[in-house]
């Protein structure tokens, strides 16, 4: 009775293990887990959600041997949505852009020295420890934000979930160190401080930010879409440059 | 919300036609990105349901980067492989990025801070 029980709860794992309903259901089931914890936390350094999300996936593929494939049936759905989420951050620019037309010149030059600064200091840094071309070139866009670096990586020929990682690992990275780094440098303007902290470490650096002054948050937020754009443009010819 | 989400759609959609057609190293949602920029500027500003829909998947951004977050689990052996590399690349080339762009934003910012 019992092994009849087990084997009907069997061929029930291995049909939905074929559909999209598992992975996509424990995603959003994981991702609901996650930021509710985070709330519980404060918002605590080390229960940012999405760590904590996809810390908690590869766990339960791991332990219950679900092949990365099985669960992106499901996940691709979620995924999906990253393009129009791309799209909309022009909206959040264009709250910010019309208030800053007149610093344009010294934002685009700011930027662009990061972007370089960022992209070429990250592929000489691994290429230097002995990565091998896929990591190199995965690392080329890792201060971006998410959805435009793995557009990137993927088009360079990099690995996209590794992009994904190096992002994440930027944007916690930088989220902790801005702020008494800026304090280092004597940089207390909130506008380079914003625009720094979007630039080198996105969305999460200027999370931070924000909590300290709207000016810096606003420059954040212009300086992530602005970044992703212009690495867009500047990495490939960044690689082609360095020979990677 | 249909028709607003139809819009970021299009956007990028046209944004990846264009992209392939011209054979531009850039990923379509970014020229989707830049399509709406210029609608938007066009036009004076989003109107509410843009607006609302496009905040509205912005605050759940971090949802979408999962799926592709969880593809470590292929990737395990890279971490493990190039840990060095890595575990010294991202610090240092974050401070290096967040020091030039901060410095040269201030140097040359206009105005008041």
């Amino acid at each position: 009775m019992h092994a009849f029980a087990g084997g009907d709860l069997y061929h029930v794992w291995v049909y939905l293990q074929s559909g999209p309903q598992l992975g996509l259901v424990a995603t959003l089931l994981v991702w609901q887990g996650a930021t509710s914890l985070d709330r519980r936390t404060g918002h605590a350094a080390w229960s940012n959600p999405i760590m904590v999300s996809i810390a908690v996936l590869a766990v339960l593929l791991l332990i219950t041997g679900t092949s990365y494939r099985a669960y992106f049936r499901g996940g691709q759905y979620v995924q999906f949505l990253l393009g129009p989420a791309t799209v909309a951050l022009a909206v959040p620019m264009y709250a910010n852009f019309v208030t800053m037309r007149r610093n344009l010149l010294p934002i685009l030059v700011a930027l662009i020295a990061g972007s370089v600064t960022a992209s070429v200091s990250a592929m000489v840094i691994t290429h230097w420890l002995g990565a091998p071309r896929a990591v190199v070139i995965s690392m080329a866009p890792k201060s971006v934000t998410t959805p435009i670096a793995m557009g990137i990586s993927q088009d360079l020929g990099g690995i996209p979930s590794l992009t994904a990682i190096f992002v994440l690992l930027t944007g916690v990275f930088g989220g902790l160190v801005c702020l008494p780094f800026f304090r280092l440098l004597r940089i207390g303007d909130r506008r380079a401080q914003g625009l720094a902290g979007g630039t080198g470490a996105h969305g999460l650096a200027t999370a931070r930010l924000l909590l300290e002054s709207e000016t810096a948050g606003a420059f954040g937020a212009l300086a992530i879409g602005l970044n992703g754009l212009i690495t867009a443009i500047l990495a490939p010819l960044l690689v082609r440059f360095l020979g990677f | 919300m249909i028709g607003a989400l139809s819009l970021l759609l299009v956007c990028q959609l046209i944004g990846t036609i264009v992209a392939h057609a011209a054979g531009w190293p850039i990923p379509g949602p970014v020229l989707g990105l830049v399509l709406l920029l210029g609608l938007l500027i066009r036009r004076g500003g989003p109107p509410p349901p843009v607006h609302d829909t496009a905040q509205g998947l912005l605050k759940q951004l971090g949802l979408l980067f999962v799926p592709a977050g969880v593809g470590i689990v292929n990737e395990l052996h890279v971490l493990r492989t190039d840990a060095l590399a890595i575990a010294v690349a991202i610090p240092v080339s974050t401070l290096l990025a967040l020091g030039v762009t901060g410095t040269v934003m201030q140097l040359l910012a206009r105005g008041d801070r």
